[in-house]
């Protein structure tokens, strides 16, 4: 149908994606300055922005979510993935992921546990609550460089069905949960407002655009 | 000048070998070494400086803990041990962290004369670690300073 013709012509494979694809902002939240200065470099060397703090509480109030105005309001300082490290004191990490996972300005920010103990339960209990992935410290450059990919793949594909459907103009089609800001066509906008979670979106993407 | 630097380099290289035979250092310590480059050229040294600073507080933690007149409480001193066994993991300093599994146990089992061993050892074994990165550190220096070029040093 002409609808495919439109996304072929107007949405070259890659192009999206490639075009505008600024450096991840990361947020590394740990209690351990060791561990700090370790994570800060891994995600430099791998090219992401990072912003590091001592505590879950201190993460809180970076984003805004402690009832003040975050630093992360400001676009520039858009934050596009949490890691924490798993046990430290006051909020867990866990605590955190329950925290962002409850917001609706931010549960889309993908939330990597780190930890240094190998549990199968508390694994099992940080993926139920919505974590993308744990990582059994002491983290190397390649669970980093991995963790990347996966985020970037994941923003790609929201970038992709974003721009899908602007330009079919599905906006009332597509199950919108209201939510904070606006009708949110901005390719920026990486946390994706109006998508319950990107998982789920995959699969509406693969109803709606078959093409891909 | 380059019979020097080769000498030097050859120093390095036995000395950087002998770190991981002995077991003072593991594979973490490799995997900061690949986050050091030009443009970061002191990570290294830098990880590790604040490793060592972690060590002085955590240790007088651990003391000060154990020092208590009465009743200890070993899970104080369980959770500075908690702490020093994750940066020391951390950075590769295999030997303290080994120590720090044991500590942990004995916290574990409130047995103070157990703790107060370890803590006894770990403050000797970060303190050897120290020295013998210096040594380390200051070959890298008179290789660079020889004109020479810090080689990449192959565990395995």
């Amino acid at each position: 149908m002409a609808v495919g013709e439109v996304m072929r012509m107007e949405v070259p494979t890659g192009g999206d994606l490639t075009v505008s694809s600024p450096d991840l902002h990361v947020l590394a939240v740990d209690d351990s300055i060791v561990d700090r200065k370790v994570i800060e470099r891994l995600l430099r060397i791998s090219s992401c922005k990072v912003t590091t703090v001592e505590s879950g509480t201190r993460a809180l109030q970076y984003l805004g979510l402690d009832g003040n105005t975050g630093a992360s309001d400001l676009k520039d300082l858009k934050v596009n993935l949490i890691v924490t490290d798993y046990s430290m004191p006051g909020l867990t990490g866990y605590d955190l992921l329950k925290k962002i996972k409850e917001s609706s300005t931010f549960r889309e920010i993908p939330v990597v546990i780190m930890s240094s103990e190998n549990i199968l339960t508390r694994i099992e209990q940080c993926l139920k609550e919505g974590a993308e992935d744990f990582l059994l410290k002491p983290v190397k450059l390649a669970d980093v460089k991995r963790i990347k990919q996966l985020i970037m793949r994941n923003e790609a594909e929201d970038h992709k069905t974003l721009s899908h459907s602007n330009k079919r103009k599905l906006g009332e089609d597509v199950d919108a949960s209201p939510s904070s800001s606006s009708s949110s066509s901005s390719h920026d906008d990486s946390s994706v407002k109006d998508f319950p979670s990107s998982k789920r979106m995959k699969s509406e993407s693969d109803i709606f655009s078959p093409f891909i | 000048m380059d019979a020097l630097v080769a000498q030097l380099q050859m120093q390095y290289r036995n000395y950087t070998v002998s770190l991981y035979q002995q077991g003072f250092l593991d594979d973490q310590f490799t995997e900061l070494k690949k986050l050091q480059d030009d443009a970061s050229p002191d990570f290294v040294a830098e990880v590790l400086s604040l490793f060592f600073e972690d060590c002085v507080k955590l240790i007088g933690n651990m003391a000060r803990a154990l020092d208590q007149t009465g009743t200890v409480d070993f899970s104080q001193v369980g959770a500075s041990v908690h702490q020093l066994k994750g940066s020391s993991s951390s950075v590769g300093a295999k030997r303290v962290k080994g120590l720090c599994v044991t500590f942990k146990e004995y916290c574990e089992a409130n047995n103070y004369e157990g703790c107060v061993r370890c803590l006894q050892q770990v403050d000797i074994e970060y303190k050897a670690l120290q020295t013998k990165l210096q040594d380390m550190f200051n070959l890298e220096k008179q290789i660079i300073q020889a004109g020479g070029k810090v080689p990449q040093v192959d565990i395995n």
